[in-house]
């Protein structure tokens, strides 16, 4: 990525807390669609009683089965906020939890088939954790024959420590959550990639990961988006990966250190994907790492990390996340983290002075200012021509931009209008 | 709560901070013209930013633009005032920093001027008075005309005997104590200044570099003197602060380069085989004109294709 992508600072504020059980929430908002694909169908209806880890939204397709996080009673299935700033058909529960049993661990997972551990990747719900949130069982079956397996850590955003203190309190069952995908895809070969910024967890993975000849560990120089899939391709593998293919056509796989997390826990614990570790953090919070159950509203999070008052609320990070409105948001799948800022300085906004900075930082080699300006004139036929589409939105031209012109707004309508006229 | 697109953080840098760093690279050789040229050149300098900056006060009225002060204007007439022989008249560039702001400028839209707009200004000024935009003095004020001049009209040979021997010549370019315009002839200041300006990050490299490179070949090439020709003249002010101008440059790196080669090729060409002792301000004029046409062929290949 030399001379592309843009130099933060890290703002890792929660970098030293140790993830710890965020309180199990009153109710739940659990929405059926958290992931890529097709929505889920609700198996419960209003009245309904639920325990923990029941299965309440079937997938079909292209899609991943959703499973209740909380034990209580269903007390409604309607159209709720969610963080991606839509209304999504979302079941309601309210929360009672008795003394749950957590079920137990599997005895053995040396003997079981790819088919079977793909069927139980499958039926836990297992969807991306990085945020993208793309159903795992379809990612580690590829159409086109792989070779290698990057296992990305790299957490490029600012303030988001999620990954970093995965690895550093769960390296072994990353390790076998690995082991489990580079099984499942016929591979020999899994880099674990990881931003020098963390040099606690690069040392803690290279012993987990011990003398295991298939698994190697990669130290990426820290800049972002270095953790963008195509990018780390590139500078792990020496691959480039085309806009219009896949990783998987250039015999890549990539998936993050959290979904192999939940890889572990689904086949070696027969827990269903109900919780995630998400990171609280902003000047106005007492940053936290926090382990949470799915449909958690963001509010009870907020409030456990003694949140005052913040003029903007972002689910993701300070680059590509999206600003809330409500903090009536649940957590999802792809709930990353939740990042508060005290105050939102708007900067105003001046005409383009074509400096070029934007295009230097690019990472996908654009024009941005180009696309931005064909975009605000509505000639959305000259930024499909620019390439429009490949933007992936990392936000390296808007923070570069010294007029402070929101071109990833732009670009993004762009982007919308161009899919609207296909 | 506040709602608004990623990314939610940006960084320091501001177009007016860029332009303050461009004033603060152009004061030393601003500076140097007021030391070898005396009060003359302080007026010039003053009277052109003062009626700069009030003239574009005038536009941004006209043109519906919040009254702010204007950084870029102020570079304008800085620049301007520095590319003027120290002895014109204080009217003279009254009149070519209404011309550069308010016909170069304005009318094409903010952000989108074709052309160099102090550039354009002395264009219109060596057209339009001839005479006075051509009578230069050294710094002990006897009249006498700048160094490209004697070389094109005298042979180079006649110049380096004026001067006694060729490194006589050379550090009195170097140094500035020269005939020239106002701010073009102390070459170390400019080149300190412009250096400044590639470290801070506010200019590309490439467009000096590639300038003065091209420059210096075809001079070599065609059997002048290199480091004459580095010097001479408004070429390090025209490769650091005019070719280096954003609006009018192109925004790809490649492009860049196809642009400075081309300004360093014309530019020898036209001192050595045009009318003009001087090429720099047509040769920048003319790849200005050709920026959109570079742009468009330079469109880097989206990552992975």
């Amino acid at each position: 990525m030399f001379g592309k992508g843009v130099l933060l600072a890290e703002q890792k504020l929660s970098a030293a807390s140790q993830i710890i059980r965020a309180p199990v929430p009153k109710r739940a908002i659990i929405p059926l669609q958290q992931h890529i694909g097709v929505m889920c169908e609700p198996l419960v209806k209003p009245g309904d009683i639920v325990k923990k880890y029941q299965l309440i939204g079937s997938a079909a397709g292209l899609s991943a089965p959703i499973h209740s996080s909380v034990s209580g009673k269903v007390a409604e299935v309607g159209m709720h906020p969610c963080a991606a700033g839509t209304v999504v058909l979302s079941v309601v529960i309210d929360v009672v939890e008795p003394e749950f049993v957590e079920p137990e661990s599997r005895k053995s997972v040396d003997n079981l088939s790819v088919e079977q551990l793909l069927e139980i990747i499958k039926e836990s719900g297992i969807v991306g954790m990085g945020g993208a949130a793309f159903p795992t069982h379809v990612k580690l079956k590829p159409k086109s024959p792989v070779d290698t397996l990057l296992i990305n850590g790299a957490e490029c955003e600012p303030f988001l420590t999620a990954d970093h203190r995965l690895m550093l309190e769960h390296a072994e069952e990353i390790v076998l959550g690995i082991l489990v995908e580079l099984k499942v895809l016929g591979v020999q070969k899994a880099v674990v990639c990881i931003e020098d910024n963390k040099p606690d967890a690069i040392s803690v993975m290279r012993n987990a990961i011990g003398d295991k000849n298939s698994i190697s560990l990669a130290v990426l120089k820290t800049k972002y988006p270095q953790g963008a899939e195509k990018l780390l391709i590139n500078t792990v593998l020496g691959k480039k990966v085309a806009h219009t293919t896949l990783p998987s056509d250039a015999g890549v796989v990539v998936s993050n250190v959290g979904t192999a997390k939940a890889i572990h826990d689904a086949v070696y614990l027969c827990r269903p994907l109900v919780e995630r570790v998400v990171t609280v953090t902003g000047d106005s919070v007492e940053p936290k790492n926090l382990l949470v159950r799915i449909g958690t509203p963001i509010k009870e999070l907020l409030r456990f990390c003694n949140a005052s008052e913040y003029e903007k609320l972002l689910v993701g990070g300070p680059m590509m996340g999206v600003a809330q409105f409500s903090d009536e948001v649940p957590v999802t799948k792809s709930t990353t983290g939740i990042v508060a800022f005290k105050h939102c300085v708007d900067e105003p906004e001046q005409h383009c002075i074509r400096c070029g900075s934007c295009v230097e930082v690019c990472p996908y080699n654009l024009l941005p200012t180009v696309i931005a300006k064909a975009s605000s004139r509505q000639n959305f036929l000259a930024a499909k021509l620019y390439h429009a589409e490949q933007c992936m939105e990392c936000g390296c031209c808007a923070y570069s931009c010294p007029a402070k012109i929101p071109l990833v707004q732009h670009i993004r309508l762009a982007k919308l209008e161009i899919a609207k006229r296909k | 709560m506040k709602v608004s697109s990623s990314p939610h953080i940006r960084n320091s840098r501001t177009t007016q901070k860029i332009y303050l760093f461009v004033v603060i690279a152009l004061v030393p050789a601003a500076l140097a013209g007021i030391y070898f040229f005396g009060q003359k050149s302080l007026y010039i300098i003053f009277v052109t930013v003062i009626s700069g900056m009030l003239f574009d006060l005038l536009m941004q009225r006209l043109f519906g633009v919040r009254l702010h002060f204007n950084c870029s204007a102020l570079i304008t007439s800085l620049l301007l005032a520095l590319i003027l022989p120290p002895t014109v008249p204080l009217w003279l560039p009254v009149i070519g920093v209404i011309f550069a702001i308010g016909i170069a400028k304005y009318p094409f839209g903010q952000g989108n001027n074709i052309f160099n707009p102090a550039l354009v200004a002395r264009v219109f000024l060596a057209v339009s008075f001839p005479v006075f935009m051509s009578s230069y003095v050294s710094p002990d004020t006897l009249t006498s005309a700048s160094p490209l001049t004697v070389a094109k009209i005298d042979g180079y040979g006649t110049l380096v005997e004026s001067f006694g021997l060729e490194s006589s010549l050379y550090s009195a370019l170097f140094v500035g104590n020269r005939s020239g315009s106002v701010g073009e002839t102390c070459s170390f200041l400019i080149i300190a200044g412009g250096l400044f300006l590639v470290l801070v990050r506010v200019i590309d490299w490439r467009i000096p570099f590639f300038y003065l490179f091209s420059v210096a070949c075809l001079a070599l090439v065609l059997g002048s003197d290199v480091l004459f020709h580095l010097m001479a003249g408004g070429l390090l002010l025209g490769a650091f602060f005019m070719a280096t101008d954003y609006v009018t440059s192109p925004i790809t790196k490649k492009g860049r380069i196809i642009f400075a080669v081309g300004c360093g090729v014309l530019t020898v060409i036209l001192r050595l085989y045009s009318s003009y002792p001087e090429g720099v301000a047509f040769s920048i004029l003319l790849m200005n004109a050709a920026t959109p046409l570079i742009d468009r062929f330079t469109v880097p290949r989206p990552f992975g294709r």
